[in-house]
């Protein structure tokens, strides 16, 4: 039996359509619905009042301050080493067996689960250097996990600077490094500060690499040496310890709220760059 | 004079530029020293008590007593295999499916929507994906279906959405990358869109897609706080598709804040096994897509 290929055509279509479309609705819906029942419990006492009593009463003021201390500290150790691979993979050298080992590593990096991540945190930062639970041991952890994003990112944004750059600077006299640091790094930075915000987003949402490593204090960090609970942490232990769920809802909305601001960020400062060159 | 002090400038620029390039070269290992430095942490810290104990006994027995010293991890590794297989039969349609309407079947203005909004969502935290399978599918799959709703089914179909993102960008990124000749050749001999796609472009595309859904599969087998939250985590082996089920990663997340001495060593012992299997997996993928690559040149 022959089917008429358009019918057969109108059919599939049909079919990838809806599940194109059930596809994008769960999606949507996920984000609507944490955002719905969440924004209820957000208040400025709620973002600016630390927690009482185990997080069942009072805000989430401590645990933004250490998600973004734990976040920052990752980005300062992650940056330089991730834009510096990139500028070595792109500027300093040729395609051989050095960068395949280089790219290898760093998208196997990639794939690791961060449970795996928390575990050798674990034993490494908390245990073995006797780091304790704290921000220093969750900060070296993520740095390491964001580490492979940070690379891939800037080495596409230092790859899409035009030839011609480098040419006029080297004509000019300019060594090598005046090259990278004056021309190649500068004209790359948008794209380079995507993937540094992308990983932001990364770090705000871990959970699983930052419990084991930074703990789960409810107090104020003091030091870098304080164990302390970033949102995504205090938000499983409201949710699954059965807490309080309208103060797990309402941290749940602060992630999803700042997530979706990072990543729309990241979208537009992209799309700006992809237009300057081309 | 002037010569020999523009010369000596010189090389002192260059000596810079050469101690740069070392400098560089260092930082460059990064990456790969911290990968070397995981894998030895990691092994180092579980191998012992599997050969102690017997790799074999460590592999397939069924019984998970940790005050008992005894250590099978049998449980956790058909766990993870069936929510993982679970997440890649419900995944993996819809994912290819939306790859194909957004690169084939798509106006451009939509597909200017879609893709960013699949590719916001990649950023929602797993915890999020978790209480979303707490409060809405669990209690929905305990009435519908019966048994505790923490299960096997629970944990697939929440993964199986968690790993849309990845399949849904690589595959878009394979299918764009096949060149426009082939589209137009295969329409100019009056193919229809679908004609092109199933003859053309899926098995022009193959390498990327398959790599797509490799990577899906060790973010399902990696996944840990979601799974937690919804899979139950008795560790047993499922009888059916409703009874609760505990993978390896949730195996290691439950029981670290408390293990000690030889538990906490099988807890990494329980980490090898799941470096190995996202190790595999990562190569595989590696070589796959450097064959699409390959093909292209």
């Amino acid at each position: 039996m022959r089917i008429n290929p358009r019918a057969e055509q109108a059919f599939v279509r049909a079919v990838l359509w809806t599940l194109t479309a059930i596809t994008v609705l769960i999606l949507v819906y996920i984000i609507v619905f944490v955002l719905r029942k969440g924004i209820p419990a957000l208040s400025w006492d709620f973002l600016t009042k630390n927690p009482v009593d185990m997080g069942k009463g009072g805000g989430i003021f401590s645990t933004i301050v250490a998600t973004i201390v734990l976040t920052a500290g990752a980005i300062l150790i992650a940056a330089p080493l991730g834009v510096g691979t990139a500028i070595y993979l792109t500027e300093y050298t040729w395609e051989g067996p050095v960068t395949r080992i280089i790219r290898f590593g760093a998208e196997c990096l990639a794939g690791i689960p961060s449970i795996i991540f928390g575990l050798f945190g674990f034993i490494l930062f908390v245990t073995k250097l006797r780091f304790g639970w704290s921000i220093l041991s969750g900060s070296l952890t993520l740095a390491f996990m964001i580490l492979p994003t940070i690379i891939r990112t800037s080495e596409e944004a230092i790859k899409s600077v035009p030839p011609v750059y480098r040419t006029v600077s080297f004509s000019l006299g300019g060594t090598k490094w005046q090259t990278v640091t004056r021309v190649v790094v500068p004209s790359a930075l948008p794209g380079i500060v995507t993937g540094v915000i992308l990983s932001v987003g990364r770090s705000i949402g871990e959970t699983a690499a930052v419990i084991f490593t930074a703990g789960s204090a409810l107090r104020l960090p003091t030091s870098i040496f304080s164990s302390s609970r970033t949102m995504s942490v205090h938000f499983y232990i409201l949710a699954r310890e059965g807490i309080s769920m309208p103060n797990a809802y309402g941290t749940a909305a602060v992630l999803i709220i700042a997530i979706l601001a990072i990543n729309l960020l990241t979208y537009y400062l992209m799309n700006r760059f992809i237009k300057k060159y081309s | 004079m002037d010569g020999t002090a523009k010369k000596r400038s010189g090389t002192r620029l260059e000596r810079n530029d050469r101690l740069v390039r070392l400098a560089l070269l260092v930082v460059a290992f990064s990456a790969v020293s911290v990968l070397l430095v995981i894998t030895v942490f990691i092994v180092g810290q579980g191998t012992p008590i599997m050969f102690r104990y017997g790799l074999k006994s460590f592999l397939t027995g069924t019984r998970w007593y940790p005050s008992e010293n005894l250590f099978g991890l049998w449980p956790m590794i058909v766990g993870s295999l069936y929510v993982t297989v679970g997440a890649m039969v419900l995944g993996v349609p819809f994912g290819l499916s939306c790859a194909i309407v957004l690169t084939e079947f798509s106006s451009k203005r939509l597909r200017s929507i879609i893709k960013p909004v699949i590719e916001l969502l990649a950023g929602i935290p797993s915890v999020v994906y978790g209480f979303m399978g707490v409060v809405i599918l669990v209690p929905f799959i305990r009435e519908t279906f019966g048994g505790p709703g923490l299960s096997v089914l629970a944990a697939a179909i929440i993964l199986g959405i968690m790993i849309l993102p990845t399949i849904i960008s690589i595959s878009v990124d394979a299918l764009q990358a096949v060149p426009p000749t082939y589209r137009e050749g295969s329409i100019a001999l009056g193919a229809t869109k679908w004609q092109t796609v199933k003859m053309v472009l899926l098995p022009a595309a193959r390498s990327g897609i398959i790599a797509s859904i490799i990577l899906g599969m060790g973010r399902a087998i990696g996944e840990t706080m979601a799974v937690i939250m919804i899979a139950g985590n008795a560790a047993k082996v499922p009888g059916s598709l409703l009874d609760p089920v505990r993978t390896l990663t949730s195996n290691i997340a439950l029981e670290m804040g408390y293990a000690a001495g030889e538990h906490r060593q099988a807890l990494f012992a329980t980490g090898v096994i799941l470096f190995i299997i996202i190790m595999v997996l990562n190569t595989v993928a590696n070589v796959t897509a450097s064959r699409m690559k390959g093909a292209k040149k």
